[in-house]
């Protein structure tokens, strides 16, 4: 029997392992929106438009290397710039 | 008492064809987000009395995050709540999205009725809304419209009294959701329908190797597009009517007239070889009109037509996605693409649009590389014209040259400009097929805007030309600055009034040029150097307006100085 304390620490690092920025995501892959790390302007337009903590989202595409990066959000397809990509944490199942 | 309705909703929900449907006034729209930057006014009446419409620009929110967003949800929290209703519009393919800011509305105690827009698209898509119960839970008029063919805007109306402010919570941001996400349960069906051509294209569209090829073509086949409408339009309309029917009766005129007197001047300028020249007689009556319906006016057209074709598609924000990487090396974002489209046609709208960017610095950036770097329709016209009959290579010289200068100022720019850029964030709208009428009404508006700004200046532009040439008051100015033009520039002293007529209308100051015969090398010169100063006063004015004095007086401090630098250039190398 493995101590409970090691299994907490375990799942974890697990739990941080599968967490990625929305730019690290491969295309077509699913993940949910687990931490914005961004100034309150930004999270609120993110929040009106549909990104916000525990939201699925899809992401369809990335342009180039340091290019922007379309996720699709409900019903709609939207556009992010490779910097604000950076700043949204995915969790992905 | 209805004083006001207000016209609110998310980025490109058809709110201007709304407004057009309630007023009968015309307005531009399109299938991007962001084609309204103004607040538009109009009336109707409703029980005999007048009621002001506003169309305000898209928002997704009551938080303000660009110019336009400030200024719809400024005036809309100043009107007192009595006096006014809002129309919120809603699209409904995307009922979930939009509802945030109807939350918001209602939450603010606004007297809210709702219109759920583009329900024709939405049963084609494969929604179905539960319009009843939407109602229901709202607790405000909820109404299906499909304001394109005009469907449910004659219910819209009756039912605008019906609109009161609905007490409710305020909701947190994440509660707002939660809510919204029990609403959508509740009143939105959806079938699931195979893929269909569109949706594979609009796929392939904003994936890096098909995006991009697409774009290609579409730029490429754009351009030829534009160019063989407007080619057709000259030599088979406009071109048979100058020669044909107006060039006799002037002649009859001409005839009637004392050829030395002033009159005759004025009117008909100088005969070249005995005979009136439309190109370069320069009277208000032969020339002024020549360039501006046989030479101008038809590649207007036929740009617009491509232009609003492209803009109904829906092509726009996808161009804006594919060159967001390179617009970020000159100080701007993706979105930047669409002011500088719109520049490509008149600098004027296209500064305009620059309100969608988020930050003063990419404003100043935008505004000033469209305004040195982007000729105008009307510029471009003129260059075809004067640079074609020798070599398309001529013309396509120019455009590189430009491109070249747009580039390098622009990284020049974003490494000098203080302050910040933002990110690009927009929605890709789905494809649409557009609709002939609103296409038609949108050239229209776009045309007559044209004619109504640009024929008064240029009868003025050739008014004052003629009065100064008459009385030799041009060699003032030739005086002054023929060392530049003639050591620089290797131009002759004449090109220096050309050059400075510029700054006050393009098109006439290539008029100007054709009488000169100058050499290929110099007619090349003196284009590129009209390209990169202002297209017209209009353009200082509007700058002068949307980025204040300082800012007008650095773009023109760079431009003089971009013109100095690429003219000499141009001189030393091309033989």
């Amino acid at each position: 029997m493995l101590p409970a304390g090691f299994i907490m620490q375990l799942s974890g690092i697990l739990n941080k392992m599968r967490r990625i920025s929305l730019k690290q995501m491969k295309t077509n892959q699913k993940g949910i929106v687990c931490d914005i790390s961004a100034g309150s302007a930004l999270v609120n337009k993110f929040m009106s438009m549909g990104i916000y903590i525990g939201r699925e989202i899809t992401k369809i595409s990335h342009i180039g290397l340091k290019g922007p990066v379309a996720i699709k959000v409900g019903r709609s397809v939207l556009v992010l710039g490779h910097g604000v990509a950076d700043k949204i944490e995915m969790e992905i199942q | 008492m209805i004083k006001k309705i207000f016209l609110i909703g998310n980025p490109n929900v058809g709110k201007s064809v709304v407004f057009s449907r309630l007023t009968g006034v015309e307005v531009i729209s399109s299938n991007y987000a962001g084609t309204t930057v103004e607040i538009t006014r109009g009336f109707l009446k409703l029980n005999n009395k007048e009621i002001e419409v506003v169309d305000l620009p898209g928002t997704y929110s009551l938080e303000a995050s660009s110019k336009s967003e400030e200024v719809a949800v400024a005036l809309l929290k100043e009107c007192p709540r009595e006096e006014c209703v809002v129309v919120n519009i809603l699209d409904s393919t995307n009922l979930e999205r939009n509802l945030y800011l109807t939350l918001q509305l209602i939450e603010e105690d606004l007297p809210i009725i709702v219109a759920l827009n583009m329900c024709d698209e939405a049963k084609h898509r494969g929604v179905s809304l539960e319009t009843d119960k939407l109602e229901k839970i709202l607790g405000v008029p909820v109404i299906p419209t499909c304001a394109i063919t005009g469907l449910g805007i004659k219910l819209l109306l009756e039912r605008i009294s019906e609109a009161k402010p609905v007490a409710r919570n305020k909701f947190s941001h994440r509660e707002r959701w939660q809510e919204i996400g029990n609403i959508i349960e509740q009143v939105q069906q959806l079938t699931h329908r195979h893929h269909t051509l569109r949706e594979i294209l609009e796929d392939a569209s904003v994936r890096p190797f098909s995006g991009s090829l697409i774009a290609i073509g579409v730029i490429l086949g754009s351009f030829e597009f534009v160019r063989f409408i407007g080619e057709n339009l000259i030599s088979r309309i406009a071109d048979p009517l100058f020669f044909n029917f107006y060039q006799p009766l002037l002649i009859k005129f001409s005839s009637f007239l004392d050829q030395e007197s002033f009159i005759h001047h004025l009117l008909i300028g100088d005969l070249i070889n005995g005979q009136i020249d439309f190109k370069q007689s320069l009277g208000l009556l032969t020339t002024a009109p020549y360039i501006e319906f046989a030479m101008v006016l038809p590649y207007i057209i036929s740009f617009y037509f491509v232009l609003g074709l492209l803009e109904d598609i829906g092509i726009l924000p996808r161009l804006a996605m594919l060159l967001d990487n390179l617009l970020h090396h000159l100080g701007l974002h993706g979105f930047a693409i669409i002011p500088v489209l719109l520049g490509l046609g008149c600098n004027v709208p296209g500064i305009l649009a620059t309100r969608n960017l988020e930050s003063k610095r990419e404003r100043f950036i935008a505004a000033t590389l469209i305004s040195i770097g982007v000729p105008c329709v009307a510029l471009q016209a003129m260059i075809f014209g004067l640079l074609g009959k020798f070599s398309g290579l001529y013309v396509a010289g120019v455009y590189l040259v430009l491109l070249a200068i747009w580039l390098i100022l622009g990284v020049i720019l974003n490494h000098t400009a203080k302050g910040y850029s933002p990110e690009l964030l927009i929605e890709i709208p789905p494809y649409r097929f557009p609709s002939l009428t609103t296409l038609w009404k949108k050239l229209f508006l776009r045309i007559k805007g044209f004619l109504i700004e640009a024929a008064p200046l240029v009868l003025l532009g050739v008014l004052i030309i003629n009065v100064l040439l008459y009385f030799k008051l041009f060699d003032f100015f030739t005086g002054i600055f023929a060392p530049i033009i003639k050591g620089l520039f290797g131009l002759p002293k004449e090109a220096v009034v050309s050059l400075v007529m510029g700054l006050f209308r393009k098109d006439v100051a290539v008029g100007m040029l054709m009488p000169l015969a100058l050499t290929v090398k110099q007619l090349f010169i003196t284009a590129v150097l009209l390209a990169i100063s202002f297209p017209c006063v209009a353009t200082f004015i509007v700058f002068f307006k949307e980025l204040g004095l300082k800012d007008l007086i650095k773009a023109v401090l760079i431009m003089l100085f971009v013109a100095l630098v690429t003219g000499s250039l141009l001189n030393f190398f091309i033989r």
